[in-house]
């Protein structure tokens, strides 16, 4: 067990060359876990003492990743940037308003100063609210390693649950996001309370030339593109109500039974806030 | 073990800790300031409430090792002074969640330009308290925020 | 005056029992039932474990009787053959750190060869399920006022309804804990509580010990809403297990997730209404069935099924009134005290029942209470005779103007009508609660408290009564310094310390300011008269007066005393439970208004209105922060909170899942008093504490069937149930 603290990406990547690789993985003593912000890793840290046996890496401490840059094509996050650095930044607040308005409900204050956007990616959980809006913008995620770059774009990162096309030995160096002029845009999170709520079901949806994009997020094992109600919308099918986009929303998502709610209410619920937020800017919907 | 130096209250400080052990133990056990609370261990309740280079954050979230060369400030270093407002208002009741309130609401006192783009009850959503109804709290932080206006009107 | 310790608090300076430090100690950590019923065949420890220096305790340590000493004598301090609910405990374990401990206790494992569990309290148990008795029933109770079957049947209009409570928890902010430590044959337990004396008792018996060899002294408190009334004699006495065995002292402190799990929560309840009303809605007759689901063990049911069904019938005006009761045993935690004590459930009941007569029988909801609200000169369902000069019309008109009720009705129709998925409604409840013990409670309590005249002339109240949050440290020292003209920085408030403080009873029942405070005021003046001065003296003349007496009398102790008196004219009968139930209450209607969010089911206050009469306010800020807290409290109880059961056991055990208010959920709660001096309170103060939790829940309940036109019944009113009401 052990705490590597590089202050470099390339001596990040050395290390996960190193401890983390291939078929020499299974015989490196202990893995490194690579840690940003913390925020869902350390929860209930003093009832998993399995975990505080392992090796981590801590990528705090790698000023490159820190960076915020706008080009008039895209921004691009380092993964070290917090939501809390976004919803500072008012360029944010016009050219990607729904980065803005998940990062507000990730949490509260406190979990927004230290979590990060690439955090929420490599979490994989299906209840991420980062993801979702990300998604929507057709963010695509750079991965490095000591063998070099590769991008895949978010909306093919992830296979299954908490499976991501990412290989251990490789870290999320950036996340590039196309700016766009969008037709719609709005992003709708459900959680049990106002704030400081993990999602029961949320969605992003964003119109731009690109297409529509609608990404829900909660109603199956991983965050997902609902790509039948796309093409509906693509397809300007006339909708009369909810239950017109149940059964297309039927094919794309895949919704439980949990400790936070129950598949029907998620199932109900991701159609009425289609219905309702689409009804503003689609003539198709009645 | 390991050694971690860092910034705390203004003091430069050095501690060993277990490899992965939390700031909030850290505080409480080893540098013994136990004004930092510890109400849930897992960032819902916000008692443990620190700063870290001037930005609140949750203390059980955080493994020592990440504060290395960074600051961090805990209620213990708070102006008893600026509370006075929240005093008045009936901001503190069982007082469990009081530090972890105390500290975000001079966050807020430091910056209200905050409030252009976030309401007070959206900014305190993360220091959940029992007792208060969150009342006393807000018109606490709303009375500071008048007074500094008017002070910082005299200057 | 501001709260006493407030700054310290702000400042982080106030140490809690986790807080301090303890020389030496060892870290204690609770082996639990991972089972809701069953027979312990094994409680395997691992090898490696035994000889590790690790200390373990199991019920064979017990110096006196496996019992924790409450109403009856069935809560084993460790369970020794068989377990009754999920996380009981069964063995004690301490180590060197608290997450040694931590590990050794999640190594031992509890064998349980499982027996059928009963879980739903509402249900006949099958013969397999009896635990208790031939029924399962822990308490039953009957109150039976004039000629119910008859007048029910000559009502031209019945209306029935069915009502239920879901458990609630009570998330103080600073979970249960401990310390113990032997000072030569006395055990001392240092903790966070309520009710030293309660943990006293239990200690005494548990570890068969004199009193003068134990020793419980409150740490600061971080919050209690009656959790830390019954739990905390289970973890003083564990604690102090240990520290027998160990012979070291040992610090045993919950973490979040084991204190949702393992301890006490509010009794959910099934309430059935039949109604018997005149035309014009005029109440003729109350049948009333109160069920509770007591948990595992008795605790406190029968006084909470008791102060319940007390006020199941309202602040209403019948004379045919019958109101049966029983409190079930289940294997699920046990359910014990909590702010409002089996009143918040019956109050739901009626509130919402009442909202169901107006619309059934097509009558203003308005109209409807202030047609049967009790008038003085009439009766409660026990036959109390209210007298006490409140006018409680006053209460519901003031409610209804600050929360401009009719024209926010109005509003709401044409806002429904135009928009897409949000409604609006606006919802009132009228209620009372009874202050301090139910009927001969004080008189048996006989409650003790001094006021010390100390050598440099200050003074210093003695009492049990804990500062848990609610203020008392400041009231105390606002009460004794009125009554003796002292400035307050020359009185003291004793830390409770059963070797240092008499018994005055426990901090519960909101009776600390009205009962206590009385007291405080009679020993300041008892205190007076034994230095030789009246009424009339100055501070001034009392401070020379107690130094001189002093002077006369070095080394002796100067203390002014005083013993609970019953106010005159209250008369209570156990038996047929009939009488005064309470000696005050305090009024109230509250007013909510809600915004249902169509698409996602969601309801949310949007506006909150509280008005009560608590007799006089004595501490406008404090007051209105008790209310303010117990309003939210209840909105929790109502839209949020919910324990979702596993086979006995609650599955959402952390803040993360158990979804309490944060700041951003909640409106600002807008508070009113009317005062009407109550003559036998600390300064004609009524108690306060509980009365907020009534009110929310049906109030909010009958504005969501008035944005919606659903009609909940079940709490807590959660989106995905609100859907089904919706959807149906």
């Amino acid at each position: 067990m052990a705490i590597h603290q590089p202050s470099t990406l390339s001596e990040a990547c050395a290390l996960l060359a190193t401890h983390n690789r291939g078929s020499d993985r299974d015989l490196a003593p202990s893995p490194l876990v690579p840690i940003a912000g913390g925020t869902d890793l350390y929860t209930h840290w003093p009832q998993r003492p399995d975990e505080h046996a392992k090796s981590y890496l801590d990528l705090s401490g790698i000023e490159e990743l820190r960076a915020v840059r706008w080009r008039n094509d895209s921004l691009t996050l380092g993964a070290l940037v917090t939501y809390w650095r976004l919803i500072q930044d008012r360029t944010c607040w016009s050219a990607l308003p729904m980065l803005v308005q998940a990062a507000r409900q990730v949490g509260a204050v406190q979990i927004q100063t230290r979590g990060t956007w690439a955090g929420n990616i490599a979490n994989a959980s299906p209840a991420a609210d980062g993801v979702p809006v990300m998604m929507a913008y057709d963010a695509v995620v750079e991965l490095v390693s000591s063998e070099g770059r590769e991008e895949i774009p978010l909306a093919d990162f992830y296979q299954g649950y908490k499976q991501m096309r990412m290989r251990p030995d490789q870290l999320i160096r950036s996340i590039r996001i196309p700016r766009r002029s969008f037709l719609f845009q709005r992003f709708e999170k459900v959680g049990s309370r106002n704030a400081q709520a993990i999602t029961k079901v949320g969605v992003a949806i964003a119109r731009s030339g690109a297409g529509w994009r609608v990404v829900a997020n909660s109603v199956a094992p991983t965050v997902c593109r609902c790509p039948t109600i796309e093409a509906l919308l693509d397809d300007k099918v006339t909708v009369r109500g909810p239950d017109d986009l149940a059964t297309a929303l039927s094919q794309d998502i895949a919704p439980i039974d949990d400790i936070r709610s129950t598949a029907r209410y998620r199932r109900r619920v991701l159609a009425r806030l289609l219905y309702f937020a689409l009804r503003e800017s689609c003539s198709a919907f009645e | 073990m390991i050694e971690v130096t860092f910034t705390l209250n203004g003091s430069p400080t050095t501690v060993q800790v277990d490899d992965t052990e939390r700031l909030l133990d850290t505080l409480r056990d080893r540098l013994a300031l136990p004004g930092t609370k510890e109400g849930c261990g897992e960032g819902e309740c916000g008692s443990c409430t620190v700063y870290v280079d001037g930005l609140p954050a949750n203390a059980c979230l955080i493994p020592t090792f990440q504060v290395k060369g960074r600051g961090v400030e805990t209620v213990e270093s708070l102006d008893p002074a600026r509370l006075a407002p929240l005093h008045e208002s009936g901001a503190t009741q069982c007082g469990a969640c009081t530090p972890g309130v105390a500290l975000t609401a001079l966050w807020i006192l430091d910056q209200p330009e905050l409030l252009k783009t976030h309401s007070l009850r959206e900014l305190m959503a993360g220091n959940l308290c029992r007792c208060t109804g969150y009342n006393g709290i807000i018109e606490g932080i709303r009375k500071g925020l008048t007074e500094q206006a008017a002070r910082e009107g005299r200057d | 005056m501001k709260r006493f310790e407030g700054l310290e608090k702000l400042t982080g300076r106030t140490l809690f029992i986790d807080d301090l430090p303890l020389e030496n100690c060892l870290w204690g950590a609770t082996v639990r039932s991972p089972a809701a019923r069953g027979t312990i065949r094994q409680v395997r420890v691992p090898n490696h474990l035994e000889g590790s220096g690790l200390v373990l305790v199991d019920h064979r340590d017990l110096p006196g009787p496996n019992v924790v000493s409450l109403i009856t004598d069935d809560w084993p301090i460790l369970a020794a053959e068989t377990v009754r609910h999920r996380y009981e405990p069964v063995m004690l374990v301490a180590a060197e750190s608290r997450a040694a401990a931590r590990r050794a206790a999640a190594q031992i494992e509890v064998v349980v060869d499982p027996l059928p569990a009963a879980l739903d309290f509402r249900q006949t148990p099958t013969a397999e399920q009896i635990q208790v008795g031939d029924d399962n029933v822990l308490k039953q109770l009957k109150i039976e006022r004039g000629e119910v079957d008859e007048a029910l049947a000559a009502a031209p209009i019945v209306v029935e309804g069915e009502y239920e409570t879901g458990a609630q928890e009570h998330v103080y902010l600073e979970p249960q804990g401990m310390a113990a430590w032997l000072d030569g044959e006395v055990v001392v337990v240092h903790g966070s509580l309520q009710c030293p004396y309660y943990v006293e008792s239990a200690l005494t018996r548990a570890l068969d010990l004199p009193a003068e060899r134990v020793r419980v002294i409150q740490a600061a408190t971080g919050g209690g809403f009656g959790g830390k009334e019954d739990f905390p004699s289970i973890v003083a006495i564990h604690a102090a297990l240990l520290a027998i065995k160990a012979q070291r002292p040992i610090k045993l402190i919950y973490d979040r997730g084991e204190d949702m799990a393992a301890t006490t929560k509010r009794h959910p309840a099934w309430i059935r209404h039949r109604t018997g009303l005149s035309e014009e809605g005029q109440i003729l007759a109350h049948d009333i069935e109160v069920v509770l689901d007591g948990g595992a063990y008795v605790t406190l049911s029968p006084v909470v099924l008791s102060r319940g069904m007390i006020h199941a019938a309202g602040p209403y005006a019948c004379d045919h009134v019958r109101i049966r009761g029983r409190a079930m045993m289940t294997n699920s935690v046990p359910f014990g005290a909590f702010r409002g004590f089996g009143a918040p459930q019956t109050l739901f009941a009626i509130e919402r029942h009442m909202d169901v007569i107006a619309k059934q029988i097509g009558v203003d909801p308005v109209k409807l209470r202030r047609l049967n609200l009790l008038t003085d000169g009439q009766a409660t369902a026990t036959g109390q005779v209210i007298d006490d000069g409140t006018d409680r019309q006053q209460v519901l008109s003031r409610a209804l103007d600050l929360s401009r009720f009719t024209y926010k009705r109005s509003q709401h129709t044409a806002f429904n009508a135009e928009h897409a998925y949000l409604r609006r409604g606006i919802g009132l409840a009228c209620f009372f609660h009874g202050a301090g013990f139910t009927g001969s409670g004080e008189r048996a309590m006989k409650s003790l408290l001094h006021v010390a005249g100390l050598a440099d002339g200050r003074v210093e109240v003695l009492s049990a009564s804990t500062e848990i949050g609610q203020g008392t440290t400041t009231i105390f020292t606002q009460i004794a310094a009125d009554q003796l003209r002292l400035d307050p920085e020359q009185i003291l408030i004793a830390q409770p310390d059963t070797w240092r403080v008499p018994d005055n009873g426990p901090t519960v029942a909101s009776r600390t300011t009205m009962v206590v405070g009385r007291l405080i005021e009679r020993a300041c003046d008892n205190l007076r008269e034994r230095v030789g001065l009246d009424a009339a003296a100055t501070g001034t003349e009392l401070q020379a007066a107690l130094v001189a007496w002093h002077e006369e009398h070095p080394d002796e102790e100067l203390l002014g005393s005083a013993r609970y008196q019953q106010p005159p004219g209250i008369e209570w009968d156990d038996e047929t439970y009939r009488g005064d139930a309470y000696s005050a209450y305090g009024w109230a209607t509250y007013v909510a208004e809600v915004e249902v969010d169509l698409r996602t089911y969601t309801a949310r206050v949007i506006d909150f209105v509280a008005v009560q009469e608590i007799g006089k306010v004595l501490n406008e800020t404090l007051a209105r922060g008790q209310i303010q807290g117990g309003v939210v409290q209840g909105i929790g109880w109502a839209l949020l909170e919910e324990c979702r059961w596993q086979e006995g056991g609650m599955a959402n055990h952390q803040l993360t899942n158990y979804i309490i208010p944060t700041s951003d959920d909640v409106p600002s709660i807008r508070v009113a008093f009317l005062e009407n001096p109550y003559p036998h309170g600390g300064q004609g103060a009524k108690g306060i504490g509980e009365l907020p939790l009534d009110g929310p829940a049906p109030a909010i309940f009958n504005a969501v069937a008035a944005a919606t036109g659903v009609d909940p019944r079940v709490l807590p009113l959660v989106p995905e149930r609100l859907m089904e009401l919706i959807e149906q």
